[in-house]
């Protein structure tokens, strides 16, 4: 049985995540927050963390973004392969949705075309979107605005599969530790570990979209988790950089098979300004 | 070895009142511009200061535009003397308000044109956040200037210490046009003082776990 889904449908939704997911920061990020004021131990750090809930708190009751740079719209599309989508050509809805949700939301445009002295697209358009088949009738949308600042201090690296666990652990560590207080910490750190060249970087974005607080369903994996946010939470970085022990909420870590002469790497750093909102049609 | 989880065994300092949440961690400074040498001297890296008065906003693409103007020799849009830059490229207001949330953009895109600005206008302060390079470290020594950090992602709060907010050159620039703005009591933190303090620097001398702790190297969860 295939379901329709319209164009204008999607478009709605689009629109109204972009808003929304720059709006409202989530429960869980303002739950991590709230935690990590509890353990933080300088003052200046405390002071960061207590600006940052205060303006989470105004951006939600004034409906104004969390943060200036609401980014590129990512959006992650999961398209039940029963579906069928009328009245147009599916991403021309989504970008359609981004340009109405960031005009009319008051969000900052911030896409430049071409990308070597270009002009900004004026309607943050276009999105960049990923989309995966999966079985069922129904599509689940995601927006998720990624900043320029968090974004720029990310990096991935092919090692050699000699190099394990260690040699991941210590890319990790050295992207952190070079983001020092660029990227605005306190920070989610997003790490994909398998796959190839693209698909580990795919892998560190889509760590970010798991709530905070939820590990990895693998023990293994959960535990190279709890040990790479310890050792975050060593370097003395600290909220907004000012030196303190929470540098990072959260590392989220997602694995793929890889081929057996690479172990490709990626850190997809996040902010604490940690936007994403979902709706399934 | 095994871990040691960082924030259990070190001295706090929860119990200071003064941290507590809505309290400012330390006594606040507060400065007027423009800013004399004066004021300059004054400020130490790790301050909280709070700055009232006109200030301008502007990206990479003004900065070049102004650092351009300067190599031909023409006048800039703005007299820079004792001013403070703030580095932020506001979101649109919504109709009826000043301005739409306007955080600090990532400082080190500025350094290549900063130190030019401080020599050639008599610029005192930036606003931005993250590191600044060598260079513009320097400058703030040679010319007494100073480096502020505002807290990145504090868009919404920010905003709301502003009071006007007008656009006076590259309009086509759109957020990253050349803004007026005037503050009151905007919340910075001194990261670059003009005697080469770096709070940065100095939080992870301050704040960094030197013992590193490594990882129980048994299975390989990556590679099962
Ligand atoms: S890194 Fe995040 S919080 Fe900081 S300015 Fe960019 S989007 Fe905002």
């Amino acid at each position: 049985m295939t379901r329709i889904i319209t164009c204008d449908e999607i478009t709605r939704a689009v629109a109204d995540l972009c808003r929304e997911a720059n709006y409202y920061l989530g429960k869980d990020v303002r739950g991590a927050l709230e935690g990590a004021l509890a353990r933080e131990v300088s003052p200046q750090g405390k002071d960061v963390l207590n600006q940052l809930l205060e303006n989470a708190a105004i951006a939600a009751a004034e409906e104004v973004p969390i943060c200036q740079d609401t980014g590129v719209a990512v959006v992650f599309l999961e398209l039940g392969q029963e579906v069928q989508v009328q009245g147009g050509y599916l991403y021309d809805a989504i970008n359609a949705g981004v340009r109405q949700g960031y005009t009319e939301g008051y969000l900052r445009k911030s896409m430049v075309y071409p990308p070597l002295d270009g002009r900004n697209t004026g309607d943050n358009t276009p999105a960049i979107i990923h989309t995966e088949i999966v079985p069922g009738d129904k599509l689940t949308i995601t927006v998720a605005p990624k900043g320029g600042g968090s974004e720029n201090m990310s990096a991935a690296v092919m090692l050699a599969p000699a190099a394990g666990i260690r040699g991941v652990k210590e890319f990790v560590l050295e992207t952190v530790k070079k983001a020092g207080p660029n990227p605005c910490p306190p920070l989610i750190v997003g790490v994909g570990i398998g796959g190839n060249f693209e698909k580990c970087a795919l892998l560190a974005k889509k760590a970010l979209l798991r709530p905070l607080g939820e590990p990895h369903p693998l023990e293994g994996i959960a535990a190279l988790e709890r040990d790479l946010l310890e050792s975050i939470n060593c370097l003395g970085i600290g909220p907004g950089g000012f030196g303190g022990r929470i540098t990072a909420l959260a590392v989220h870590v997602e694995i793929f098979a890889r081929h057996i002469a690479s172990l490709p790497v990626a850190v997809n750093i996040q902010c604490h300004a940690a936007r994403h909102k979902s709706i399934t049609l | 070895m095994k871990f040691k989880y960082p924030s259990r065994g070190t001295a706090p300092m929860d119990s200071n009142p003064a941290c507590r949440r809505g309290a400012p961690a330390t006594e606040d400074k507060r400065i007027r511009t423009p800013l004399e040498d004066a004021v300059v001297e004054d400020l130490r890296s790790g301050d909280r200061v709070l700055v009232s008065g006109v200030i301008y906003a502007a990206r990479d693409s003004a900065h070049k535009r102004l650092v351009e103007l300067l190599d031909r020799g023409e006048e800039l849009p703005v007299d820079l003397k004792g001013q403070i830059i703030y580095y932020v490229g506001p979101a649109p207001a919504r109709p009826g308000r000043v301005i739409g949330s306007a955080g600090p953009t990532t400082s080190g895109r500025m350094d290549p044109y900063t130190p030019r600005l401080i020599a050639a206008t008599g610029l005192k302060g930036m606003i931005g956040k993250g590191y600044r390079s060598s260079e513009v470290k320097k400058a703030l020594v040679d010319h007494k200037a100073v480096y502020f950090a505002a807290v990145g992602g504090a868009g919404a709060l920010i905003a709301r210490c502003i009071k006007r907010a007008e656009v006076i050159a590259y309009p086509d620039l759109g957020p990253e046009a050349l803004h007026l703005l005037e503050v009151e009591d905007l919340p910075v933190t001194v990261i670059n003082d003009c005697y080469g303090g770096d709070l940065y620097t100095e939080a992870l001398a301050r704040y960094s776990i030197k013992e590193v702790p490594e990882l129980p190297l048994g299975k390989d969860p990556a590679l099962s």
